[in-house]
C-alpha cells in the first residue's frame, strides 16, 4: 500500500535508506505486452505520479518511442510501498523500477539494466503469450540470477487466456501456474498485489558500504538542458554531491554537478548509497563521455577493479544515408552529430556515391536501430534521407593474404579474393506449431542451419538456427511475420563468422558502376538480385536519346541485362488555341526536372528511381 | 543570313520587358503583324480525346447559346478594339469546336465585325475549320463568298474503326466531293488527320494519309493523339479499358507519314504541318505562322488565348460568364501573364524551332550555341544548315525530339 506515515517516509529518504529497504527490479516485455502501461500504473497507485497529471505511458519520453509502443532508452523511478511483515509491523521500502529495451538491437543495454537489478517482472500479454525477443531476455536475466517474477498482462482483453499462457510461463521459470500473477495494466487490476511480491521475492541488494565507491552506469541520456545525464546502480560504498568522478573504462574525471533520483521528476539529493538507484550530472555533453556498462568510482579514493560486464557497443549493420536533397548535407552532418550525443553506438563516416552525392556510411546495432535514426532524422531534424540497402561487415582475404574489414559493398576488393567471412548469428525463432515447416523453409532459404527445436508447450515451438546475420538484415523479419500472420517472433545474438561463397554484384548502367546499387550475395543468389534490379531499374529509368543498357555483372561477367530503348519522340504535337503559356509551363517544369537527374556517365537518372529502386518491398507497404 | 519578315529575330529584338498592360491603348509593335483567331465552341459530339473548349448542348444560357453566339462574340471584338487600338488583319482563324454548326452568315457577320474593326489586309489568309459532315456545297460557296479563302477539314482518319475510337461520326466516304465543292468554291482546303489513336496499326495511319493524298489538297496537318487525363479518353485509358498511345508507334507513324507527304511534294515546314511549296509557298497556312513566329494575335471566343506584344491573356473557358461578361461592357479576361526575358527567350527557341526555316543561331544564347556540336552529334539538327547558313533547323529525328532540343538549348 501507499506509505501511510511521515515516519516511515523518512526512513526511505534517498542517501538514508538502509539497503533491506531497497528493492530494484525491471520489467521484461515484449513491444505492445503493456509495460509502459503497467509501469504507469504502478507511479500512479504507489503515488509518484497523481491520476490527473500522469501523462500516458510517462517513462517513454521520446515521441517515436510512444508511436511505436517501444522504450528506446531505459529510465528509473524511484518508487515508495509499504508492506506488513510477518510480524503485523508495517515497513517502508523504495522500489526503483529500472525500465529496460524491449528490442534485441538494444540486448546490451538490456544486460546492463539486468544487471543493475535484483529482480525481474517478466510481463506476457495474456491474450499472445511469451515472444522470442522476451524469452531471450528472461533467459538473461535468468544468467544475472534474477529472481523471476511471472506475470500475465491484459488480463481484462476478452481474447485473453490466461490459463494457457500461465502453463507456458510457469513451465519456463520452474514454477507452479498458480502462482502466475494476473494483472491489467489498464484497470489496475492486480498490481498492488504484484508489488507486494516484489517486495517478498525481491532480494535487497548487497554491497560494502565502506569500500570505495563503485557505480555501474545502465543508462546514459543527452539532454539538451543538463548535457548527459548518467543513470547509475551504486554497488559499493558511496557517492555524494560535489564530489569528483573517475569513469573506470576512459579514465576520465568529472566534477558532480548534481546528484538524485527520479521519482518521477528528478530530485536532487546529498548523495546515493549502497543499493541506491539515482542520476549523476557531471556536465559533459557526449554521451561517449559517460558509457552505459563503465564503472563510476570517487577520484580521491579510487576502486581497483571495474565492476564486470562492460563492453563498447559493436555496430552489426550499415547502411549509406543520403540526403534526398544535396544541398541537405551539413544539415544531415549537424543532426548526426546532435544523435550521436544521446546515442553511443550510433557511428559514422562521411562516404560519396556517384548516383547518391554526399553522404554518411552509418553503423548500426541492429535493423530497428536504423529505422529508429532515419525516423528521427526525418521527424526531429525535418530530413528527407535515402538509406541503402543494409549490409553487415565482411571480412575478405585476398589471395596475397591482405585482408580487407569490407562495411561498403563498394569497398569490396576487385581482385583475386581467397575467402570471405560473414558474420553469423544465433536466431530464436517462437512460432505456433502449424508454421513450423513454413519457419523452417525461410531459414533454410536464408542459408540457415537448424541448431534444434523444443515444444514450449502443446501449441508453441523454439526453432533455434544459425543464420548470417546479412540474410537476416535485408527481410527476414518481414517475410517471417507475413508467412505466419504475424504469430513467429524473432531473436538473435552474434555467434562469430563464417566463410561463404559470397560475391559483389555491380549494377552497370551504360557500362558505368551505379555504386549505390552494388551488393555483396551469395554466389547462388547473385542472378536473382541482378535479374530483379535490373528490371526493377529498366521501369525506373526514363528513356534517353540513345539505348541505355542496364546490367548486373560479377566482376566482369554479365549476370543480367535489360535495355532502356532509345527515345524516339518527344514533341507535343499542338499548341490548344494558341496557349502558348501552357506549352511554356511545361518545358520549364521538364527544365526543372533536369536539374533534379544525376547524371551517371551520359545517362540521365532522375532522384526518384534511385529512391524508389533502393526502397525495399516493406517500405513500399508501409506507405500504402 | 536573310531574315523573313516574320522571322523570331524581330521578335527577340522586341523582347524587352515592358510594364505595358493589355488593359490600355496598346503601345504599336510596328514589326508585328496581327491575326485574330475566333474560337466556336460548339460540337454536335463531344469527341472523347478533345481538350478543347467546346459544348454540345445549343442553349448554355443568355448570350451563350448557339443562337446568340455570334453577337456575344462581336461585343468582344469591338471591346477588344480599345485594346489593341487600329490594327489590319493579316490572317483570321474560324476554330472550334465547330465553326460551321453555326449558320454561314453568323460566320460572315462575325468576319465583317472584324474587317470593320481591323480592316483585313488585301491578301489577308481567312480559314474555318469544318466538319466534313456539317457542311455543305452551298455553304462553300457561302464562305468564299463572305471572303473565307481557305478551310481546313476535320479528317482525322480514313479508316471506320478509329474514327470510331475517337468517336468521329463523319463518312469518310462524303470527303472527296466536300474538298472538290471547297476547290470550286476557291477555298484552298487543308485536311486534318490524327496518329497513334489506340488500335490503329501501321497500315491504318497508311490508309488514312493516302485517302488524304487522294483527296488532292496543298496542305495537310498530321497531329499525334495526345490524351489528357480529364477527358473521356484518359478516363479510359486509365481504366485499362483502351491502350494508352505508344509514343515508339506515334514516332513510326511520324516518320511514314513524313516520307509519303514528302515523295508527292508536301513539304513539312512546321512539326505538324506540309504543304505544297513548303514555308514560303502560297499554301502555308500563315495563320499557323503567326502563332510560331510570335506575332500578335487577338483570340475571340470562351477560352481563347491571345498574344500582344509581352503579354499574354486568355479568356474565361465557360460560355455563360464569358456572355455575362461582355453584356456588362467587361473583357472576359481569366488571366494574363507579362512576359520576362527570360519567357521569351524560351518560347522564341520552342516556337522557332518547330519551322522548317528554324533559327538564326546567331540569336541564340552563348550556352545555346555551345551545345550546338552535341545537337548536330546527336543528329538532331542539320549539320549543315547550321555551318553554312548559321540556321538551326531540326533534323526529322529532331523534330520528333524538338522537346529535347529546346531544353538542351534553353537549359
Amino acid at each position: 500500500m501507499p506509505i501511510p506515515t511521515p515516519a516511515l517516509s523518512a526512513r526511505i529518504q534517498p542517501n538514508s535508506t538502509a539497503p533491506e529497504l531497497i528493492r530494484n527490479f525491471c520489467i521484461i516485455a515484449h513491444i505492445d505486452h503493456g509495460k509502459s502501461t503497467l509501469a504507469d500504473r504502478m507511479l500512479g497507485i504507489t503515488g509518484v505520479v497523481e491520476a490527473r497529471q500522469a501523462r500516458a505511458q510517462y517513462l517513454d519520453r521520446m515521441d517515436i518511442e510512444r508511436e511505436r509502443g517501444i522504450t528506446i532508452k531505459s529510465q528509473a523511478v524511484r518508487m515508495p510501498w509499504a508492506v506488513t511483515d510477518d510480524d503485523g509491523v508495517m515497513q517502508p521500502y523504495a522500489l526503483n523500477m529500472i525500465d529496460t529495451p524491449g528490442h534485441v538491437d538494444f540486448s546490451y543495454e538490456v544486460s546492463r539494466s539486468l544487471a543493475a537489478c535484483e529482480g525481474a517482472v517478466l510481463l506476457v500479454d495474456a491474450a499472445q503469450g511469451i515472444e522470442a525477443q522476451t524469452l531471450a531476455n528472461l533467459y538473461l536475466a535468468m544468467a544475472n540470477d534474477l529472481e523471476i517474477i511471472p506475470v500475465l498482462n491484459k488480463i481484462d482483453l476478452p481474447a485473453a487466456q490466461p490459463e494457457k499462457y500461465a502453463e507456458e510461463l510457469a513451465n519456463l521459470v520452474g514454477i507452479d501456474p498458480s502462482e502466475v500473477l494476473q494483472v491489467s495494466g489498464k484497470t489496475g487490476a492486480g498490481v498492488p498485489e504484484l508489488l507486494d511480491r516484489i517486495v517478498e521475492l525481491v532480494p535487497p541488494p548487497e554491497g560494502d558500504p565502506n569500500a570505495p565507491s563503485r557505480a555501474m552506469i545502465f543508462d546514459s541520456v543527452y539532454d539538451v538542458y543538463r548535457g548527459v545525464i548518467t543513470y547509475v546502480r551504486v554497488k559499493d560504498g558511496h557517492i555524494s554531491a560535489r564530489e569528483r568522478l573517475v569513469m573506470m573504462s576512459t579514465k576520465k574525471e568529472h566534477e558532480l554537478l548534481e546528484i538524485g533520483v527520479i521519482s518521477p521528476e528528478p530530485a536532487p539529493t546529498k548523495g546515493i548509497g549502497v543499493g541506491e538507484v539515482g542520476y549523476l550530472i557531471t556536465g559533459v555533453k557526449d554521451v561517449r563521455q559517460s558509457k552505459v556498462g563503465d564503472t563510476v568510482t570517487n577520484a580521491a579514493k579510487p576502486a581497483t577493479t571495474a565492476l564486470a560486464g562492460y563492453s563498447e557497443p559493436k555496430p552489426m549493420v550499415f547502411s549509406g544515408l543520403y540526403p534526398i536533397d544535396g544541398s541537405d548535407y551539413p544539415a544531415l552532418r549537424e543532426a548526426l552529430d546532435k544523435l550521436k550525443l544521446s546515442d553511443a553506438s550510433l557511428n559514422y563516416e562521411p562516404e560519396t556515391s556517384v548516383a547518391l552525392g554526399f553522404g554518411f556510411r552509418v553503423g548500426f546495432l541492429g535493423l530497428l536501430h536504423l529505422e529508429i535514426i532515419r525516423e528521427r532524422l526525418e521527424r526531429e531534424f525535418d530530413l528527407d534521407i535515402i538509406s541503402t540497402a543494409p549490409n553487415v561487415i565482411y571480412d575478405v582475404i585476398q589471395e596475397d593474404g591482405t585482408e580487407v574489414l569490407v562495411t561498403n559493398p563498394a569497398e569490396f576488393p576487385a581482385g583475386k579474393i581467397k575467402e570471405v567471412r560473414e558474420p553469423v548469428v544465433k536466431a530464436t525463432v517462437l512460432t505456433p506449431a502449424e508454421f513450423v515447416g513454413t519457419v523452417m523453409g525461410i531459414c533454410t532459404d536464408r542459408r540457415g542451419a537448424l541448431l534444434g527445436m523444443d515444444y514450449l508447450s502443446e501449441d508453441r515451438v523454439e526453432i533455434r538456427y544459425t543464420l548470417p546475420l546479412a540474410e537476416i538484415v535485408f527481410d527476414f523479419f518481414d517475410t517471417l511475420k507475413s508467412k505466419t500472420r504475424g504469430y513467429a517472433s524473432l531473436d538473435y545474438e552474434p555467434a562469430g563468422q563464417q566463410t561463404a561463397n559470397l560475391v559483389k554484384v555491380d549494377i552497370l548502367l551504360q557500362g558505368e558502376k551505379v555504386d549505390a546499387f552494388s551488393a555483396i550475395t551469395h554466389n547462388d543468389k547473385a542472378y536473382d538480385y541482378g535479374v530483379t534490379m535490373v528490371k526493377r531499374l529498366r521501369k525506373l529509368i526514363p528513356r534517353q536519346q540513345f539505348e541505355v543498357p542496364i546490367q548486373a555483372a560479377i566482376g566482369s561477367r554479365i549476370i543480367a541485362r535489360e535495355n532502356v530503348a532509345a527515345m524516339r519522340k518527344d514533341v507535343l504535337a499542338k499548341c490548344y488555341g494558341g496557349d502558348i503559356s501552357r506549352k511554356r509551363k511545361l518545358l520549364e517544369k521538364q527544365k526543372e526536372g533536369k536539374k533534379r537527374m544525376k547524371m551517371i556517365g551520359t545517362v540521365e537518372v532522375p532522384k526518384e528511381a534511385f529512391i524508389e529502386a533502393l526502397s525495399t518491398d516493406a517500405d513500399k507497404k508501409k506507405k500504402k | 543570313m536573310t531574315a523573313a519578315p516574320f522571322s523570331v529575330s524581330s521578335s527577340l529584338r522586341s523582347s524587352t520587358p515592358s510594364a505595358g498592360s493589355a488593359n490600355h491603348e496598346h503601345a504599336r509593335v510596328g514589326s508585328r503583324s496581327f491575326s485574330v483567331y475566333c474560337h466556336v465552341p460548339f460540337c454536335a459530339v463531344r469527341c472523347g480525346y478533345c481538350d478543347f473548349t467546346t459544348y454540345t448542348n445549343a442553349e448554355l444560357g443568355p448570350g451563350a447559346s448557339r443562337a446568340t453566339y455570334a453577337d456575344t462574340a462581336i461585343q468582344e471584338i469591338h471591346q477588344a478594339q480599345r485594346v489593341t487600338g487600329e490594327r489590319s488583319v493579316s490572317t483570321v482563324f474560324f476554330g472550334g469546336g465547330t465553326p460551321t454548326l453555326l449558320p454561314v452568315t453568323d460566320l460572315a457577320r462575325m468576319l465583317n465585325a472584324i474587317n470593320s474593326t481591323w480592316p483585313l489586309e488585301p491578301n489577308a489568309e481567312v480559314t474555318t475549320e469544318a466538319n466534313p459532315d456539317s457542311v455543305t456545297q452551298q455553304d462553300l460557296h457561302h464562305l468564299a463568298d463572305a471572303g473565307f479563302t481557305r478551310i481546313s477539314l476535320g479528317m482525322q482518319s480514313a479508316v471506320p474503326h478509329v474514327l470510331t475510337t475517337l468517336d468521329r461520326t463523319h463518312n469518310p466516304a462524303r470527303l472527296p466531293d466536300v474538298v472538290s465543292h471547297a476547290q470550286r468554291a476557291g477555298l484552298q482546303v487543308s485536311v486534318d488527320l490524327i496518329y497513334g489513336t489506340p488500335g490503329e496499326s501501321l497500315e491504318d495511319w497508311r490508309t488514312s494519309v493516302e485517302a488524304a493524298l487522294n483527296l488532292g489538297v496543298d496542305h495537310i496537318s498530321a497531329y499525334a493523339l495526345t490524351v489528357e487525363p480529364h477527358t473521356p479518353m484518359g478516363r479510359r485509358i486509365a481504366r485499362g479499358l483502351i491502350a494508352a498511345p505508344n509514343e515508339d508507334d506515334q514516332a513510326a507513324k511520324y516518320e511514314l507519314a513524313d516520307d509519303l507527304f514528302t515523295q508527292v511534294g508536301l513539304t513539312w515546314y512546321e512539326i505538324s504541318n506540309w504543304a505544297r511549296g513548303g514555308i514560303s509557298g502560297p499554301h502555308a497556312c500563315r495563320h499557323n505562322l503567326a502563332y510560331w513566329r510570335n506575332q500578335d494575335w487577338w483570340g475571340i471566343g470562351p477560352g481563347a488565348h491571345s498574344h500582344l506584344d509581352n503579354e499574354r491573356f486568355w479568356n474565361v473557358k465557360h460560355p455563360r460568364p464569358y456572355a455575362e461578361a461582355l453584356r456588362h461592357g467587361r473583357l472576359p479576361m481569366d488571366g494574363r501573364e507579362t512576359l520576362t526575358a527570360e519567357d521569351r527567350e524560351l518560347e522564341a527557341v520552342m516556337l522557332g524551332i518547330r519551322l522548317s526555316c528554324g533559327l538564326p543561331i546567331v540569336e541564340l544564347s552563348a550556352a545555346a550555341q555551345r551545345a550546338i556540336p552535341t545537337l548536330i552529334a546527336q543528329e538532331l539538327i542539320d549539320p549543315r544548315a547550321a555551318i553554312k547558313d548559321q540556321r538551326l533547323i531540326l533534323t526529322r529525328q529532331g523534330r520528333l525530339l524538338a522537346d529535347t532540343v529546346t531544353r538542351t538549348l534553353v537549359g
